[in-house]
């Protein structure tokens, strides 16, 4: 399969590229890893006129740590996530997310910046960046702005970033305090995409309380989201076994849940349930 | 719209005319004329197709050739020349003659992409465990050896790369190769 005929242009800085794209209007598309937006355009599901290839930019490179963040640039590569001991360090979880992508090769040229633009409603790493409450940082023809997670994903492969801007780098802040955190995923046992990915973070007070629990979910609604009425289930109790089944009855609350040939409605909810109580007995034994 | 693209190939500069809507795998096998790589799926899912980019594993279906403008490819023709002579066994590299060796192979078509994920794999984990061997080849399939021998080819030449202390087969020795075509240093 070969894509339709397009334009071609290899943006040689982050200006050039954001200039690219504001005269050629909102049909263009950025390129980076390749491995959503190739797969798309062989099968005709997307035809843009224009690709400008941001793949090669250096300044869109690299994990920098900062005094209270560590901020995560664009064209991060799901192998550097899964390798980097940077990464290991300050965020298990996104590690084992990153690595439980897809395969190696696919690992190797897909990015950070655009597994979350392309939002697909089963890829990983938004459940992570949601339970992190990453900011994400967008460049446009109006300057910076940042978006924090919760705000960025609101469809199937809708975000909220405009026609012209683009994804540059994603701010975590540092976890604090006893603080522990997990990624379990039901791959798709043909695509190997999350039909559940539940991405936990447990912060425990001195005397063993939950003092704070974030859990992003993804693979099971329209969009990841957060798990927000099942954190709140578990604030200030002891993170035992019938603290986390009462929390996790409220995985889905307010969730319209998929249902397709693989899992029914039914069984995801009841899959999605299954990995937030497993992601919070692994976050809160990683914190203990 | 064709352009031109200009490239390393197997440790030797490469081009070719290409619209840019050429996928890697066509550029190599119909403009260059290697046919080593193979496409098998055609949708991101075999591996067949796989070829060391700059050192790292990746299915040339879902890679344009002008994406690899300027950079480092390995096909399966360029495996072996990746090691010194010393390294290779009978002029193959280790992998492929462990592959032989232990009937890694029946019809051979996922062969080549199985061997440049297989170089990957091996240039970041010199010693992997079997489950380890596995998980790295998630992205290749086979529709004839049931994988066990696979495994046990994989496990062979990484006992005999350790041995001849040639611990980079994919990575870095890519990199220098594509590196040294050029005139840059590695
Ligand atoms: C076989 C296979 C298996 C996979 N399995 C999984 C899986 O298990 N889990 C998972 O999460 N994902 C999976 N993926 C998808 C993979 O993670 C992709 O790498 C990722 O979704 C897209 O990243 P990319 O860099 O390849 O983006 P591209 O394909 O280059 O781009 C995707 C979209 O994002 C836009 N974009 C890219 N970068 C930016 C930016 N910096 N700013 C603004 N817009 C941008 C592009 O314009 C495009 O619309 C799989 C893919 C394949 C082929
Ligand atoms: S032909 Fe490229 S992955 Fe199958
Ligand atoms: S040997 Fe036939 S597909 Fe692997």
């Amino acid at each position: 399969m070969i894509p339709a005929a397009f334009d071609y242009a290899r943006a040689s800085s982050l200006e050039e590229a954001l200039r690219l794209l504001r005269e050629a209007g909102p049909e263009a598309k950025l390129l980076a890893g390749g491995q959503s937006l190739l797969p798309m355009m062989k099968l005709r599901l997307a035809e843009p006129p224009l690709l400008v290839d941001i793949g090669g930019l250096a300044e869109l490179s690299g994990i920098r740590l900062e005094a209270n963040e560590l901020a995560i640039a664009a064209l991060t590569p799901h192998a550097e996530l899964a390798g980097s001991a940077q990464v290991a360090e300050a965020f298990p979880l996104l590690a084992r997310a990153a690595a439980g992508i897809g395969d190696l090769q696919v690992r190797n040229l897909g990015t950070i910046g655009g597994n979350l633009v392309h939002a697909d409603p089963g890829s990983d790493l938004p459940a992570v960046v949601l339970a992190l409450e990453g900011r994400i940082v967008l460049r446009g023809p109006a300057g910076e702005r940042v978006v924090p997670a919760e705000a960025f994903f609101l469809g199937p492969l809708t975000t909220a970033i405009e026609p012209g801007e683009i994804l540059t780098e994603v701010r975590f802040p540092l976890l604090e305090g006893r603080t522990g955190t997990a990624y379990v995923k039901h791959p798709h046992p043909a695509s190997g995409y999350a039909v559940v990915g539940v991405a936990a973070v447990a912060r425990l007070a001195p005397d063993g309380r939950v003092e704070e629990a974030r859990l992003g979910v993804t693979g099971v609604g329209l969009h990841a989201y957060r798990a927000r009425a099942a954190e709140a289930a578990l604030r200030g109790r002891r993170p035992d076994a019938s603290a986390i089944e009462e929390a996790v009855a409220h995985a889905t609350d307010g969730v319209e849940v998929n249902g397709d040939l693989y899992a029914s409605e039914e069984f995801r909810a009841h899959l999605c349930r299954h990995h937030m109580a497993q992601a919070l007995r692994e976050a809160v034994a990683a914190a203990a | 719209m064709e352009v031109t693209v200009r490239l390393t190939v197997n440790g030797q500069p490469a081009e070719g005319s290409a619209e840019p809507r050429t996928l890697l795998v066509h550029f190599l096998r119909d403009t260059l004329g290697l046919t080593g790589t193979h496409v098998g799926c055609d949708t991101s899912q075999c591996g067949a197709c796989t070829v060391l980019l700059d050192g790292r594993a990746v299915k040339s279906c879902t890679l344009l050739a002008v994406q690899a403008e300027g950079r480092a490819v390995t096909t399966v023709e360029g495996l072996a020349a990746l090691l010194p002579p010393e390294a290779r066994v009978e002029g193959l590299h280790p992998l492929q003659a462990a592959f032989w060796e232990k009937h890694g192979l029946q019809c051979g078509f996922c062969t080549p992409g199985m061997l440049m994920t297989a170089a990957d794999l091996l240039s970041r984990k010199p010693d992997p465990s079997e489950a380890e061997i596995r998980e790295g080849l998630e992205g290749n399939l086979c529709r004839c050896t049931g994988y066990q021998n696979i495994v046990a080819a994989v496990r062979l030449a990484a006992e005999r790369l350790r041995a001849a202390g040639a611990a980079a087969v994919g990575g870095e020795a890519a990199l220098a190769a594509g590196a040294a075509a050029q005139g840059g240093a590695p």
